[in-house]
């Protein structure tokens, strides 16, 4: 299918090498959720480490606006189809965290948690080595509950679903556990420069072949 | 069930439904039933073989077999939205790949509970497809829609909602317009708040409904919080949100 092409299409927008295939720049922050906004109360709120660790840990709100915090700047991308450049966020790395914890040798893969019941999973490399942070401020400003705040994990070098919003802790596994849209047939890793937007476009066949929409 | 490939449709008819928004039915070579909320992907490829893509809900219900009706808003500078109302003609053909969702779909099983549909501007699209099955079902599941338009002249669908309404009982059309009504209008004319969203859960008496919300962020959001307000558990409520940037 490779060789069809519109008749008489020409792009609107300049090419822009940061951006992956079949995406497009917004200057917007569109929100996508399946549901109600959860209203969080930060009394209540932590934030856990859990799964394939030797001592879950876990954080309040004040202890967990004590750790370290970084500045941001990461492009997103989310998989219906807008891309946005250089977004400003503050939050901790999940480095940061994973200093807290000691990982069992089998950990290899995390099911990000979230208020409202939202599940995403990831291999634990993809949020090692600065590759991911827990945002809380977005352009200076506490983030928005639309948004994902009060905290959401954000791993901009994967599809944004892959940043869960409310987040409320990490699970370590030692199998890779589809989350919420995963169930759904989307991709189990999500990278957006090979358009891994659903199960089918994942590399390992096996994987294509057990779960369909 | 399907694989999610690339598939060239035909153009088969191009309906303008008001000022902006056009349906396009594309017969697929290899179409598969969807559920009522799904969606496609459409991708646009130039000839030096860059490609634009967009989702677009399905409007059509599953038993309308061979064909997806795909009704299409134009977007201020869209790339995709443009060439779809100014370069497509019947007969042309368009790469599209889906049945895609698995979450904002209504499957209009006999048990079913009874559905409650908000939707906004275009956000009608895929609540159509579940209206349109229901019928098709001959189901009479007790419904509402509540539709938010600005003006009169933007009500998508607006002949076969009113028939549908007309010769079902068990349905009811709750038109909203938030700027302009017609004339002698006796309905809402205000922006959907927590109020409007208690008298329309209130229709359903003591059963909870199913709710799907589709439209722009700021009415899903009012629409999502005003329904929880009204009673309605978190889980009764499925979202499907159009940014601005819809292209």
């Amino acid at each position: 299918m490779g060789f069809f092409t519109n008749k008489g299409f020409q792009p609107k927008r300049a090419s822009n090498p940061k951006l992956p295939p079949g995406q497009y720049e917004t200057t917007d922050f569109p929100v996508l959720t399946a549901g109600p906004t959860p209203r969080i109360n930060l009394t209540n709120w932590e934030f856990r480490l859990e799964g394939l660790v030797e001592e879950p840990v876990k954080w309040s709100w004040e202890e967990f606006n004590q750790l370290p915090m970084q500045d941001f700047n990461p492009d997103i991308h989310c998989v219906t189809k807008w891309s946005k450049f250089d977004t400003h966020w503050r939050g901790v790395s999940v480095d940061t965290l994973l200093e807290h914890v000691q990982l069992k040798p089998e950990a290899q893969f995390v099911t990000e948690f979230s208020y409202g019941g939202y599940t995403t999973n990831l291999p634990l490399a993809d949020l090692r080595n600065g590759k991911a942070f827990v945002g809380l401020v977005y352009d200076g400003q506490p983030l928005t509950p639309e948004h994902g705040g009060p905290a959401r994990l954000v791993v901009p070098h994967l599809y944004f679903w892959k940043s869960a919003k409310w987040v409320q802790g990490l699970r370590f596994t030692a199998q890779d556990e589809p989350g919420f849209w995963e169930r759904g047939g989307y991709s189990m890793y999500g990278d957006p420069w090979k358009e891994q937007r659903y199960r089918d476009d994942d590399d390992d066949a096996a994987s294509a072949s057990s779960i369909r929409l | 069930m399907s694989i999610i490939v690339w598939q060239l449709g035909t153009v088969v008819s191009i309906v303008p439904e008001t000022p902006r928004v056009k349906t396009f039915t594309l017969k697929l070579p290899n179409w598969t039933p969807h559920r009522a909320g799904q969606h496609y992907d459409l991708r646009l490829t130039a000839d030096g073989g860059y490609q634009a893509e967009r989702s677009y809900s399905v409007a059509s219900p599953p038993e309308q077999r061979g064909e997806i009706a795909l009704t299409v808003e134009l977007v201020e500078e869209g790339e995709v939205s443009g060439y779809l109302f100014e370069g497509v003609a019947v007969g042309d053909e368009l790469e599209v790949r889906g049945p895609i969702g698995g979450y904002f779909v209504w499957r209009g099983e006999p048990t079913s509970p009874p559905l409650l549909l908000v939707g906004g501007g275009s956000g009608v699209v895929p609540l159509m497809a579940m209206l349109r099955h229901r019928q098709h079902l001959g189901l009479r599941t007790p419904a509402a829609l509540l539709f938010s338009v600005r003006t009169p002249e933007e009500v998508i669908y607006k002949a076969e909602l009113e028939a549908m309404a007309q010769a079902d009982d068990s349905f009811a059309l709750l038109l909203d317009y938030t700027r302009q009504a017609p004339p002698g209008w006796a309905g809402y004319q205000r922006r959907i708040d927590a109020a409007m969203l208690a008298e329309v859960v209130a229709r359903f008496g003591t059963a909870t409904p199913q709710a799907f919300v589709c439209g722009p962020t700021g009415l899903v959001e009012a629409v999502a919080n005003g329904l929880q307000a009204a009673g309605l558990p978190p889980e009764a409520i499925l979202t499907e949100r159009f940014g601005p940037t819809g292209g």
